[in-house]
């Protein structure tokens, strides 16, 4: 639904930017062109990328790794984890549930959901692209330090 | 944008190698690689398409002023506020915010500015704190929120501490 009203919001600026000023609309799709011909490719090698990956992290590979039995270690290893795959939300969150239901600790889990949605490895050549790696490794490095530090606190808390 | 050396053709030929590895070794995992990256691929073509129309309005037809004004290095509280606003207004993945941020750099907007929104952009999502709540409980869901969002400010501040450079964009 979210994707039709953006396509519908995109059409619609698109025909009234187009009445009021061609020439501007003219430049407008030309900047967009610019932007697709940069990601073209990064795009389809992050996706092909997060498919080989997803393929060896399944749900049960990650349960196992999160699981109750991980210990101290296993909230390292869920931020390692949620920093490296890239799961939808509708994915992710029920998953989280699961393994905390199964006996994982709150650190843990949520190290997971902290690193999963700030950091993304899969997406820093991206990212990098366009913001240059200083910067990329930069925001994404101090995410992950303080997804871990989110979590410890989370763990002591609840 | 950087302007190097094109290193992706090499990426692109060392996972279809990969994968074809993969596919002989494992058919099953070679399958659902395949059809992981192709569902992928069909959530980025529906989404892009639509946002790179917007963002070729947003840059001929917004003034700089305005991102300058709003967003700019002289923003501050009340850029930083703009910024998650603008973040967590907007939908679709990660990889959909980098050529917005883009954008707004380019019009004015602070690197600062430009680190909030990304992580707002990242990490605070209504329908995804809905999620959250169902799955996790409020309490885990509104206190990591909470801790969300300060570390969100620290982080950029640090990175705006560090003076990080964009390639490609000059600021005073």
């Amino acid at each position: 639904m979210f994707t039709e009203a953006l396509w519908i919001l995109a059409a619609g600026s698109l025909a009234s930017s187009f009445l009021k000023n061609r020439g501007k609309t003219k430049n407008a799709l030309r900047f967009s062109w610019k932007y697709f011909e940069g990601m073209a490719l990064p795009v389809l090698a992050t996706v092909w990328a997060i498919g080989l990956l997803l393929a060896f992290l399944t749900p049960h590979v990650i349960a196992r790794t999160i699981g109750p039995e991980s210990g101290a270690w296993g909230v390292m290893a869920a931020a390692v984890l949620g920093s490296v795959v890239l799961i939808p939300a509708f994915i992710a969150f029920p998953l989280a549930g699961a393994i905390l239901n199964q006996g994982a600790s709150i650190s843990a889990v949520a190290a997971f959901v902290t690193t999963l949605v700030m950091v993304g490895i899969l997406t820093a050549p991206l990212e990098a692209k366009f913001f240059g790696w200083r910067f990329t490794l930069w925001r994404n490095g101090l995410s992950f330090v303080f997804a871990l530090a989110i979590a410890f606190m989370m763990g002591r808390i609840l | 944008m950087t302007k190097k050396r094109n290193p992706m053709p090499g990426v692109l030929l060392g996972l279809v190698i990969g994968t074809f590895i993969l596919f002989v070794l494992d058919r099953g995992k070679g399958v659902s690689a395949a059809l992981t990256a192709k569902r992928y691929l069909v959530e980025m073509l529906s989404i892009l398409p639509p946002i790179l129309v917007l963002l070729g309005l947003f840059e001929s037809w917004v003034p700089k002023t305005w991102v300058e004004k709003a967003m700019g290095p002289g923003s501050g509280t009340r850029g930083a506020v703009v910024s998650v606003l603008v973040g967590t207004a907007a939908m679709g993945p990660l990889y959909v915010a980098f050529p917005v941020g883009l954008a707004l750099l380019k019009k004015g907007a602070s690197v600062f500015n430009l680190c909030v929104f990304l992580c707002a952009w990242a990490s605070i999502k209504i329908p995804m704190i809905l999620f959250e709540v169902k799955f996790l409980g409020a309490e885990f869901a509104i206190l990591r929120l909470a801790l969300t969002i300060p570390s969100i400010i620290i982080i950029s501040g640090l990175l705006k501490t560090f003076r990080m450079n964009i390639p490609g964009i000059q600021r005073s």
